[in-house]
């Protein structure tokens, strides 16, 4: 025991403890963060300073054009013609009426606003999460809103609002019905044949699968050919179809198949206890997939559903070729306004389009995240 | 005779039978499909008799008389229509494939761009991707062509694109883009035939390469001798045969370009509005996949002592591609879908000149939309069949 006592009183014991040192200078902080992200090597610090000198090569630019040089107040395109003037905002906020409504009578937009506000307040009942009562909801949006829709913009004499002729339609008004009346289709559309392409009886199979892979497998412009030129062929004469109806039929349909195929998605990974526990509890074909089946599986297809509304509400644009006004087209046609024409003129109007479609798009993707998220909280741990 | 006592089961009325009731749904729906199908086609045949509409494919041989501002085949006004159809499905093919090509390229590189450590990088990838992928290709389209190309500076004040060493290399102005042409010379042929020689060999050293490792372990440098053979041969043929390859370079000769190849500011646009927008959604298709590959798996190849490049070539992509192949199909068939809104910026694709400039004509709406259906449908059941024999013998085999 002497030894290890003489090892102690050679032992160097510390008695005030080491003054805390500040961390290494090139590892941590702004200084270590700039390191680590932006020049962690050489080819990193290559691509660094390309893209800054991109940035630094564009950015100024931008937004001196549409900021800083822009026309922000004017009556007509004389001061966007002069040199040296960006983008001409004035030009929208004087046109935007018209590309709000296109030709629809002016004293009758209260009925096109109300619309949009209701149409606008169901979806979000339908899709927050938080809020309760969804049947009623669905209920509402899709057999309720679509008549208050008709009567409100196409018009009900009876009721004292006077008849609009689509001719007079267009702008976001068109984009959104349009997208509404695919949304209102596809979704029961879309259910229909994803239960047809799963069914056991052949000819129900068969029919359903014919149908979603040609629509997913030609283009929406031939639909939209097909729904425009050959439909009033198809039909007695007297039933030709409304100028805007057979666009809104050819997306319908076209929607429906590509609906169908994010339904079957959700059906398919549907247990197979589910059909079965159903089955034993005595429910028919259709009490079972109204009760158990569709009830999970559309829920677990949320974020395909919205992605395809995504990709609908893009396509909307594409009703253009048949003659119809849509957001877009407004733009399009807009520009070719002699009193405002010059050449910051169309470059405005498809920035301002892009703006308004994204906006849409974005938070339209960023909502289907977030479903994603919620709906996978019971797998994570 | 011995009688077995049966269970007494009561007949089911057949309106109960599962069988009777699919039956009576199969006939109910062939019924009124078929009814619906000859009323239309009744309908259509008494319209179109009363209309003075041709029913019949008759016009096909009949003088077209309208001309195409770009054609990869011979074509005139005095060609037929059925001569135009074929114009019109080449412009379609030149233009998705160009732009299946670059949209992949752009794609890959993004996509991987959006997982890099360089916190710029990956956002600037990001933003381009959320922006892009939000926007309609429509509205890009009219954006390239009626808002950037046509307002380009006319033929004389051509906007220049230097090349290497600073001379002009091509040039851009409202008439297009016009690019050095290619001359091959009467040599030419030998270098091609260099070309297949050496990727004959590769593939000759890579199986002999095979057989070596699996005999005695020892790897060879497919890639070093594969690179020799399929780059060094063409160009040894290629100056051997004293550079049959010029290029005609375009020079400005008073109002127009001499030399040169016209690209149609059409042609850019819409190619660069196809390439532009998908590469966003093939960006998003090769991120998620190479994510989609377990952290497990690169460590188990780190174990294995494996280094950075033969893990990415032999763990990683191989696994990657499975996830990656089947969504970027669909992108691929998307471009030739999408390559129809040639229609809005006057490119004289399929739908433009067939379902557009011959329908006018003509008036045989339902024959011409059917059968321009009919193309895009094939192009895209072929495509699919193609890259579904790949994505099998791509997957894993379970035993």
């Amino acid at each position: 025991m002497d030894s290890g006592a003489s090892r102690l009183e050679t032992a160097y014991l510390r008695e005030t403890p080491a003054p805390t040192l500040p961390p290494p200078a090139l590892s941590s902080g702004a200084l270590g963060w700039t390191r680590k992200n932006l020049f962690s090597g050489p080819i990193s610090s290559v691509f660094t300073l390309l893209t800054i000198a991109f940035a630094a090569w564009t950015l100024p630019g931008l937004v001196r054009y549409f900021i800083l040089d822009a026309v922000w107040r004017a009556d007509d395109g004389a001061a966007c013609r002069a040199p040296g003037a960006g983008a001409c905002w004035a030009y929208i906020g004087q046109k935007f009426p018209f590309f709000m409504y296109g030709s629809y009578p002016r004293e009758w937009v209260w009925r096109v606003d109300v619309t949009f506000v209701v149409g606008a307040a169901l979806i979000v009942w339908l899709l927050a999460p938080k809020l309760r009562g969804k049947q009623v909801a669905a209920f509402l949006f899709f057999v309720a809103f679509p008549v208050l829709g008709f009567v409100l913009l196409s018009g009900w004499e009876a009721v004292g609002l006077p008849k609009v002729g689509t001719d007079l339609w267009g702008g976001v008004l068109v984009s959104l019905v349009v997208s509404a009346v695919g949304i209102v289709v596809s979704l029961p559309g879309g259910v229909l044949l994803a239960m047809g392409r799963r069914s056991r009886l052949p000819m129900v199979r068969m029919a359903s699968v014919v149908f979603i892979e040609v629509v997913r497998g030609v283009p929406l412009i031939t639909v939209l050919f097909m729904a425009n030129f050959m439909l009033p062929l198809f039909v007695p004469d007297n039933w030709s179809p409304d100028r805007l109806v057979r666009p809104l039929i050819g997306v319908s349909l076209f929607a429906s198949a590509y609906m169908a195929e994010v339904v079957r998605g959700g059906l398919q990974a549907m247990p197979k206890g589910q059909f079965e526990g159903a089955m034993a509890l005595g429910l028919g074909y259709g009490r079972m997939m109204r009760l158990v089946v569709l009830p999970q599986a559309l829920t677990k297809v949320i974020p395909g559903i919205v992605n395809t509304f995504i990709g609908l509400f893009k396509d909307t644009t594409l009703v253009a070729i048949v003659g119809i006004y849509d957001f877009l087209r407004t733009v399009d046609t807009a520009r070719l306004d002699p009193l405002w024409a010059g050449p910051s003129i169309s470059t405005t109007g498809y920035v301002f389009a892009a703006m308004f479609y994204f906006i849409f798009c974005f938070g339209m993707s960023r909502y289907s995240q977030y479903m994603e998220r919620e709906l996978s909280k019971d797998r994570q741990r | 005779m011995s009688v077995r006592a049966e269970p007494a089961v009561a007949k089911a009325s057949p309106f109960y039978d599962p069988r009777v009731r699919g039956f009576v749904y199969q006939a109910l729906l062939i019924g009124t499909l078929g009814w619906l199908l000859y009323e239309a086609a009744a309908n259509a045949a008494a319209n179109m008799r009363a209309r003075n509409i041709p029913t019949n494919f008759d016009f096909w041989n009949k003088t077209s008389g309208f001309d195409i501002n770009f054609t990869l085949v011979p074509y005139s006004a005095q060609s037929t229509f059925g001569d135009a159809f074929w114009v019109g499905l080449w412009n379609t093919l030149l233009v998705a494939a160009v732009s299946v090509v670059f949209a992949t390229l752009l794609g890959f590189a993004v996509g991987i761009a959006r997982l890099s450590t360089n916190w710029l990088v990956a956002k600037a990838a990001a933003i381009y991707v959320e922006s892009l992928r939000n926007i309609p290709l429509l509205l890009q389209l009219l954006f390239w062509y009626n808002a950037i190309l046509k307002p380009l500076p006319n033929v004389r004040e051509s906007l220049v694109i230097p090349g290497l060493f600073g001379a002009p290399f091509a040039y851009l102005n409202n008439r297009g883009l016009i690019l050095p042409e290619p001359k091959f010379g009467p040599g030419f042929a030998w270098t091609a035939a260099a070309f297949a020689l050496g990727v004959a060999l590769t593939a000759a050293f890579a199986v002999w390469a095979a057989r070596a490792q699996r005999l005695t372990g020892a790897q060879k440098p497919v890639g070093l001798v594969g690179l020799a053979f399929v780059v060094g041969l063409p160009l040894i043929a290629f100056f051997a045969a004293g550079q049959p390859l010029t290029l005609d370079y375009p020079v400005l000769r008073g109002f127009n370009f001499a030399g040169g190849a016209r690209v149609l500011p059409e042609l850019v646009a819409l190619a660069l509005g196809l390439v532009l927008y998908t590469a966003t959604f093939i960006a998003e298709i090769v991120r998620s996949g190479i994510q989609s590959v377990a952290v497990g798996q690169s460590e188990a190849a780190r174990a294995l002592g494996l280094g950075t490049k033969p893990m990415l070539r032999l763990v990683i992509i191989p696994q990657a591609m499975r996830v990656i192949t089947p969504p970027l199909t669909n992108q691929f068939l998307n471009i030739v879908k999408n390559s129809t809104l040639a229609v809005f910026v006057g490119y004289p694709d399929l739908v433009s000149v067939f379902a557009g400039s011959v329908l006018n004509i003509t008036g045989a709406a339902v024959q011409i939309i059917l059968a321009t259906m009919a193309v895009y449908l094939v192009i895209s059941l072929l495509t699919a069949a193609v890259m579904n024999a790949w994505n099998n013998r791509a997957m894993i085999r379970e035993r």
